[in-house]
């Protein structure tokens, strides 16, 4: 990720970019932030300036830049590059990055379609206007001459589904459409050759249009979801710098890793593989791992977690398990299970079909045999029978589904929300119990200092000030909340000490920041106030004291400190009042207490409105978590749910399959690692944007955005959509009840089968954008909210 | 009757044409960034043309020197 060293970001390149032939390299960058022309220019004119960069080209649509250059040089320091001027950027797979084959079929038939539709619409309206049969006849061979190719081209996408569906002995959409398109031609190419006043060729191609363009939509709107997740950045390690038994290093990717392996960590890496570390001590943030949401210290001999993130200082771990076995690859497994486990869904437009093909050949059997009976004229039964089939092809059926679920995924979209697919929606609508996961979750899994009022501005300002030094949470949080009035202020040196805090000098003050009992470490005041010491140590750190003392006038001559007097710091230690380790920061100037700092994770915006609003609607909310107990039972009371502390990755998976197996479908509110099996095993899953990879993939909706409240706008959506579904459906029902009888009367035309399935179209799909749900007051919050949760995720989370 | 053999022609040709215009723009890339065609007409550099056309081979040969 950005925060790696120059040598393992450019071998990480490397690991993230192919070979494009002519001895180049290529690889693809996500930048979330490139929103205008200018940025375009900016981005394109840095990277093209770059040593053996042959070219980099944007593409805004997709927030990407993808940049080629000469393979035997040095990798260019793309990402640095874009950092400095402005642009968070990240690295996107290489093997994700293979061509959209299916949407450029889908659009190339869709053209084919469109092309022979209209063509053969103008022949057809000349011979319904009453072309004499010498030009009828004309035109109709024009238009199977058009059609032949184009159905062939054009349907190949539903014959091919309808053809697998039919070899496993199932029946879906496809088959009736299919079944349709192709008797309708074959009848028009009878007709014609025998002179016949009736061919079906423009309904066979404007049907195939129709559904066409639904499976497009279809297709988009999934291909758009999956394009915004693969933009987000990549939690994962990629690879990592490996120490050999010969005391060489190499940059191998995660799966070379094996057993016994020296992993060498910076901080800021994520850990590569389960490990124990071997050397150098820090903080572990495993807070996407285990949901725990207090960073842990580390030292040598202590265990280390696949996908935790590595906060403060360089380690070296030695790996116990390869990639294959590690935390992630456990969690893999217990994906695999849960999602086994779950009972297939069937999504609403299959559930249809296996009702509705049978009933409609049925019917067209029938239609053949009733007419056989009454007149015996065989090709007149016939006739009449595909006429049935052709006015019943499910043609406002198979834009029904598609179309709602396209616009209600284009809502979510506007407001930050990723539909992986349309089932996923339909399973949203039926869910009655929501499940969500504390850290990263119901909160941002981000500390925020709690007790700001308490704090006198200059302590505050002091310890923002240091704490800009450090990637610590907390020192984030600290250096955050004094955002505001952010003193620029030059310390001599700046320490970090892994698994303690910060230590900053100026002069001979020496301010800690960090642990109570580091912080407030009585060795050198103890020195001070000790008069049977070394007398020139002693004045050293009375001198110190003094310093301190100055420093505190000085911001207080600068206007910081509000009027607040400098706090009674430096007057003598206090070792008594030394308070345990608990969850507060100190800031300590020569050992003496000068500010404590209460840090605490914070809720998401409207996570409270969220619990109420889900309330209100009926569903049943539970938290479960893999914190401390304490942490989670204060959220719990703060939002009023029930919550379950300590909860083990199987123990949720366990926990939603109990409520599944009681009658409720659960959605699954999660981010973490541990939850991955919890989402793969609910009915549906939702995942924010700052989720672990696994996460995010097993998913059905991503929500990019702080505000909780998409969980409540996704299930609304959702079951708007239902209702759109449903009366679409209705309607089709309702447009066969009609148009059924006067097909198997005889009566349909190729003009009365045009008007009547071009008509039904378009209802259903007007009928679609009526879903409301544009732009509701909630979607102004969360693009307030917005900022913060991207900036999050820049940072690296 | 004897007008039809040019008209009808006519009128595929020119749908014809259509379509293959169609083809060869999605072909070429002309619509994989259409937010960013929008911006590009107004650079001054030229160099708004769609380089698509390179991407669609990648070159699998030498793989070997990956690593």
């Amino acid at each position: 990720m950005t925060q790696a060293p120059a040598g393992t970001a450019g071998e990480e390149l490397l690991l993230a970019s192919r070979t494009v032939g002519s001895g180049l390299r290529e690889a693809e960058l996500s930048v979330p932030d490139m929103h205008c022309g200018a940025c375009m220019r900016r981005i394109e004119t840095a990277l093209g300036a770059l040593a053996g960069v042959e070219r980099a080209r944007v593409n805004l649509s997709t927030r990407s830049v993808s940049v080629r250059w000469q393979a035997r040089r040095r990798p260019p320091p793309l990402v640095e590059t874009l950092q400095r001027i402005g642009f968070a950027a990240h690295l996107r797979d290489a093997d994700s990055e293979a061509k959209d084959g299916t949407l450029a079929e889908l659009v190339r038939s869709l053209a084919v379609a469109g092309f022979a539709a209209s063509n053969i619409m103008l022949l057809s309206v000349s011979v319904w206007s009453g072309a004499d049969p010498q030009t009828r006849d004309l035109f109709h061979a024009v238009s199977a001459v058009i059609a032949l190719p184009a159905l062939a081209y054009a349907g190949r996408v539903f014959f091919r589904s309808a053809w697998r569906s039919l070899r496993h002995g199932r029946t879906n959409m496809d088959v009736p459409i299919s079944v349709g398109v192709l008797l309708a031609f074959g009848l028009s190419l009878y007709e014609t050759l025998h002179h016949g006043p009736h061919a079906y060729f423009d309904a066979a191609v404007t049907l195939l249009f129709f559904l066409l363009v639904g499976r497009t939509l279809d297709h988009v709107m999934r291909e758009r979801a999956r394009q915004a997740v693969k933009g987000l950045a990549r939690l994962a390690a990629r690879g990592a710098r490996v120490r050999r038994p010969d005391g060489t290093e190499a940059y191998l990717p995660v799966n070379d890793i094996a057993t016994g392996m020296t992993v060498l960590l910076a901080a800021g890496e994520r850990v590569p593989v389960d490990g124990r570390v071997d050397a150098g001590t820090s903080d572990i943030d495993a807070a996407l791992v285990t949901g725990e949401s207090r960073p842990q210290p580390v030292a040598a001999g202590g265990l280390v977690r696949a996908g935790t993130l590595n906060l403060t200082g360089p380690l070296a771990i030695v790996a116990t398990a390869p990639a294959r076995e590690s935390f992630l690859a456990e969690m893999v497994s217990l994906m695999q299970a849960a999602e086994a486990s779950r009972s297939v869904y069937r999504r609403i437009a299959d559930r249809a079909a296996s009702l509705y093909a049978p009933t409609v050949h049925l019917t067209a059997l029938l239609t053949f045999a009733g007419w056989m009976i009454a007149t015996g004229d065989a090709h007149r039964a016939i006739t009449i029978a595909i006429a049935v089939l052709i006015i019943t092809c499910p043609c406002a059926l198979g834009l029904a589904v598609p179309m709602v679920q396209v616009v209600a995924a284009g809502r979510l979209f506007e407001n930050g929300i990723m539909v992986k697919d349309g089932a996923a929606l339909e399973r949203l609508a039926e869910v009655d119990t929501v499940v969500f996961d504390k850290t990263g979750t119901l909160t941002l899994g981000q500390p925020r200092l709690v007790d700001r009022g308490a704090i006198d501005p200059a302590s505050l300002a002091l310890a923002a000030a240091i704490a800009t030094h450090s990637r610590h949470p907390f020192a984030r949080a600290i250096a955050d909340a004094a955002r505001q009035d952010h003193p620029s202020m030059a310390f001599d040196s700046v320490a970090e000490h892994a698994g303690l805090g910060l230590e900053a000098r100026t002069g001979t003050a020496v301010y800690r920041l960090g642990r109570a009992s580091w912080a407030l470490a009585p060795d050198r005041g103890a020195i001070a106030s000790d008069p049977a010491v070394i007398p020139s140590v002693a004045r050293d750190l009375l001198r110190q004291d003094a310093q301190c003392a100055v420093r505190g006038r000085s911001l207080a001559a600068l206007g910081m400190t509000a009027g607040a007097e400098w706090p009674a710091a430096c007057d003598g230690p206090a070792p008594d009042r030394q308070p345990p380790d608990d969850d507060g920061v100190v800031l300590s100037c020569g050992g003496a207490h000068l500010a404590t700092f209460q840090l605490e994770d914070r809720l998401r915006a409207a996570a409270r409105a969220t619990i109420e609003a889900l309330a209100r609607d009926g569903l049943r909310i539970a938290a479960v978590s893999g914190d401390a107990e304490a942490p989670v039972q204060r959220i719990a009371a703060e939002l009023g749910i029930e919550a379950a502390a300590r909860v083990l990755p199987r123990e949720k998976v366990q926990q939603v399959a109990a409520l599944t197996a009681s009658g409720r479908k659960v959605l699954m509110v999660g981010d973490g690692l541990n939850d991955a099996p919890a989402l793969a095993a609910a009915h549906a899953s939702m995942a924010p944007a700052t989720a672990a990879d696994v996460g995010r993939s097993a998913a059905d909706f991503v929500f990019l955005r702080e505000s909780l409240g998409a969980v409540a706008q996704a299930i609304r959506v959702a079951r708007d959509a239902r209702r759109l579904v449903r009366q679409n459906f209705a309607f089709a029902v309702a447009y066969n009840v009609v148009a059924i009888p006067i097909a198997v009367l005889g009566q349909v035309t190729p003009l009365v089968a045009a008007v009547a399935m071009s008509a039904s179209s378009l209802v259903v799909v007007a009928n679609a954008l009526r879903l409301p749900g544009r732009r509701k007051p909630m979607a102004r919050d969360d693009a307030i909210g917005a900022a913060p949760a991207l900036a999050a995720l820049r940072a690296g989370r | 009757m004897i007008d039809f053999l040019y008209l009808v022609p006519i009128s595929l040709g020119l749908g014809v044409i259509g379509l293959v215009a169609f083809m060869w723009s999605l072909r070429s890339g002309q619509y994989a960034d259409l937010d960013g065609a929008a911006e590009r007409i107004l650079f001054d550099d030229g160099r708004d043309a769609p380089d698509a056309p390179a991407r669609a081979e990648p070159d699998l040969t030498d793989r070997p020197d990956d690593r």
